[in-house]
């Protein structure tokens, strides 16, 4: 009986430190001595940005910066809210994209860099850039880091064999899609995909929407007006009349298009070359990079879709060390080139990017002004503001565009931006925001 | 002297025997209990009486406060037209899903427990080897087998002539999405059935035989109604697991238009907590799910207790 009673006890205390070590996951900070070597933790999903880190580690022994591999930018802010709320555990700096930004200001999680060096840094971006990390106001909540100015990718070899050349407006967008279509039934020019948001938020910032704004202390919900009216009204009728797909991107079948054939054009952004050669490497030096088509030929814009800022977290006990690893990482010529070499990146500095970019990526070998196209491009993107609820709004644009692609109605199309329009503002609303 | 001090003991060890014993050897269970059960729902319940407000633009340090809602956010539950809908299409889910599956069980548990059958033991295992993938795993494969551009089964239709539909279509989602829970679901149902197949006594079937009992009559007549518990205990996890379907349309979701980010209750309570970062309302509705779960079970129970578990008393 003595026996079974320790048995229990242990088993007790088994159960207990299982519970207990799921509670202490704390960090310890270092004191705030100048003169003591500092430890930066930075979480990241970047590939390859260790490698980086490390020329910056070699060269300052002072400050030492650990790079945490993420999944990727959704479960990482997820996991950053999750250490915000529970008081420890953020790490100091962070790769944070434009649009999650707000989100994360929003819960404080995010250090105001405006009183620190990395206003410095203004200079080496453009304004459409800086715009984002700035959210409009006074503050600063990152340092830009990579950016992803929307281009037209087409198949150049179908193109020459219809004997249809590049399109420059969005009419003339339409016209090839088709003419393309009624060449082969089969093959279509692109596809209207319910399923990226923020694919459409960069065609709908193309056409010169900016979806949230502030004015003064309330907050605006700008999507269900003209600009966006616009791209939902030009798609909805290229769906309507079958010359456009109605699938989503990043399926398999979309994939095996992109490979075969079926699909001879992304309306995509600067990194789409690693995309494309990993779901269609059999067409390898087919394809061709030109910018958008346009609404105003005489005056060229552009979106984005994707790019991304290092953010110091409110939690971290060393901002101006963090600063200082920001600001070399992304502006300072050396690391800007390694970031492009090793990690893939486009970055956001104009001036470094020139440098460091001077050979076309290996898919595009065929057209060695590949970085030519998109430096020019890069600076035509249009300013955009992201509001604190972006998530709710690209959920909204999930199902609300799928329904609309689904019926392949220009005038649901329509539809959908006023539903997504209500929905954000709803959310806004319900958590007390004050909305104009 | 030393007599009294042995009673003492032997009463002091005694005592321990009796009450503290059973508690120290119960503890781990208690702890686990509360840590990862009890705890749990308790700070959900917590949860779901709170909400988040702002002052201002809602940016920067103490613009957030998590004030108490009251039943607001359970009245927003029920009224919220989207959670009844994703209510509905479970509903035909389930009733596509449940007989077609149990059936499907109870046909292989009775052919395997058949006299006649051959290389039984590895039909068994055949039948119950998709149970061992993770649904989001079933769901991809079967995702691809769906797609009509990716898919062999749409090339071989082809060949034939034959203009199959599309599987992934708004009209055929729902069973498109059952098919992927009967394959892997049958495996499991039809091992509790065979197993309390097996545990009947061979003696009755031997006296049915000599009464001029056919196979099938003995199935009909003697073996079903044996299991009835087992069909029941079957049917009501089928139900449940109905209500909480996740995985599947989940992984389905971004390979066409026709499921919404709150198709199922499970997958409306995700988007709220995850990508609307409204933890709160989730905890409401997931509050409510578990409740009307409770309630279709019991009540399920309640209908068919006399008839499958009567004769056991």
């Amino acid at each position: 009986m003595r026996r079974s009673l320790r048995t229990a006890a242990v088993a007790t205390a088994a159960a207990a430190a299982l519970l207990m070590t799921g509670c202490s996951a704390g960090t310890s900070h270092d004191s705030g001595d100048t003169n003591q070597k500092v430890n930066l933790t930075y979480w990241a999903w970047a590939p390859n940005l260790d490698k980086v880190v490390d020329i910056w580690n070699k060269s300052h022994p002072n400050i030492h910066v650990t790079v945490n591999k993420q999944d990727g930018g959704d479960p990482a802010v997820t996991k950053l809210l999750t250490a915000i709320k529970a008081g420890s555990g953020a790490p100091d700096l962070m790769q944070v994209e434009y649009q999650k930004l707000p989100t994360l200001v929003a819960a404080d999680a995010l250090a105001d860099l405006s009183k620190t060096d990395a206003v410095k840094t203004k200079s080496h971006f453009s304004d459409g850039v800086w715009s984002s990390v700035t959210l409009g106001g006074d503050a600063l909540y990152a340092i830009p880091q990579d950016t992803g100015p929307m281009m037209f990718f087409y198949r150049a070899d179908v193109f020459d064999k219809l004997g249809l050349s590049v399109p420059s407006t969005w009419d003339e967008y339409a016209a090839d899609a088709r003419a393309i279509h009624e060449a082969d039934p089969s093959v279509y020019l692109g596809t209207f995909s319910s399923n990226d948001a923020g694919w459409f938020t960069g065609l709908s910032q193309q056409a010169g929407a900016s979806w949230w704004g502030i004015d003064g202390d309330a907050w605006s919900v700008d999507i269900d007006k003209a600009p966006t009216q616009k791209v939902a009204k030009y798609w909805g009728g290229l769906v309507q009349e079958g010359v456009i797909n109605n699938k989503p991107m990043y399926t398999p079948e979309w994939n095996t298009a992109l490979n075969t054939g079926k699909e001879v054009g992304w309306l995509s952004a600067v990194w789409a070359p690693g995309v494309l050669s990993g779901n269609a490497g059999d067409t390898a030096g087919k394809w061709k990079v030109a910018p958008m088509p346009q609404w105003d030929a005489s005056n060229p814009a552009t979106g984005n879709w994707g790019g991304s800022s290092t953010g110091v977290t409110s939690q971290s006990k060393h901002v101006d060390a963090a600063v200082k690893f920001a600001t070399w990482l992304n502006t300072d010529p050396e690391a800007v080139k390694a970031l492009v070499t090793t990690a893939g990146i486009y970055p956001a500095d104009n001036a470094a990017a020139k440098q460091a970019l001077s050979k076309a990526p290996d898919f595009f070998s065929n057209q060695p002004d590949f970085y030519d196209v998109a430096a020019k491009v890069a600076k035509t993107v249009n300013p955009f503001t992201y509001g604190p609820n972006v998530n709710v709004a690209y959920s909204a644009y999930n199902d609300d565009f799928a329904k609309a692609a689904q019926s392949k109605q220009q005038s649901a199309f329509l539809d959908a931006v006023t539903q997504m329009q209500k929905t954000t503002t709803a959310d806004l609303k319900k958590s007390g925001f004050t909305v104009k | 002297m030393i007599e009294t001090q042995g009673a003492g003991m032997r009463r002091r060890v005694s005592f321990r025997t009796r009450v503290l014993t059973p508690y120290a050897m119960l503890a781990p269970g208690i702890v686990l209990f509360v840590a990862f059960m009890a705890a749990p729902i308790v700070y959900t319940v917590i949860l779901s009486l709170q909400k988040r407000t702002v002052t201002g633009l809602g940016l920067g340090a103490n613009s957030h406060k998590t004030v108490f809602a009251g039943f607001s956010n359970y009245v927003a539950s029920f009224t919220d037209p989207e959670l009844l809908g994703s209510v509905l299409r479970v509903l035909l889910y389930g009733v596509i899903l449940i007989p077609t599956m149990l059936g499907l069980a109870l046909l292989f548990a009775l052919l395997l427990d058949s006299r006649r059958t051959r290389a039984g033991g590895f039909s068994r295992t055949a039948i119950f080897l998709p149970y061992a993938v993770p649904a989001v795993i079933s769901s991809l494969l079967w995702g691809f087998l769906y797609l009509p551009d990716v898919s062999p089964f749409y090339d071989l239709a082809d060949a034939l002539g034959i203009n199959a539909p599309e599987l992934l279509s708004p009209s055929l989602v729902t069973f498109a999405i059952a098919n992927i829970a009967l394959w892997g679901g049958v495996g499991f149902n039809m091992i509790v059935m065979y197993t309390s197949l097996k545990a009947v006594p061979s003696e009755i079937y031997e006296a049915a035989k000599l009464d001029g009992c056919s196979e099938v009559q003995i199935a009909w007549r003697i073996k079903i109604p044996i299991i009835a518990p087992a069909l029941v205990m079957t049917a009501l996890f089928s139900m449940i697991a109905t209500l909480q379907v996740f995985a599947e349309p989940t992984t389905l979701r971004p390979l066409s238009n026709s499921l919404s980010t709150s198709w199922s209750p499970l997958m409306l309570v995700y988007r709220d907590a995850f990508t609307r970062n409204d933890i709160y309302s989730a905890a409401a509705t997931s509050v409510v799910i578990a409740l009307g779960t409770f309630i279709i079970s019991f009540l399920f129970l309640r209908v068919v207790q006399k008839r499958a578990f009567g004769q056991e008393d």
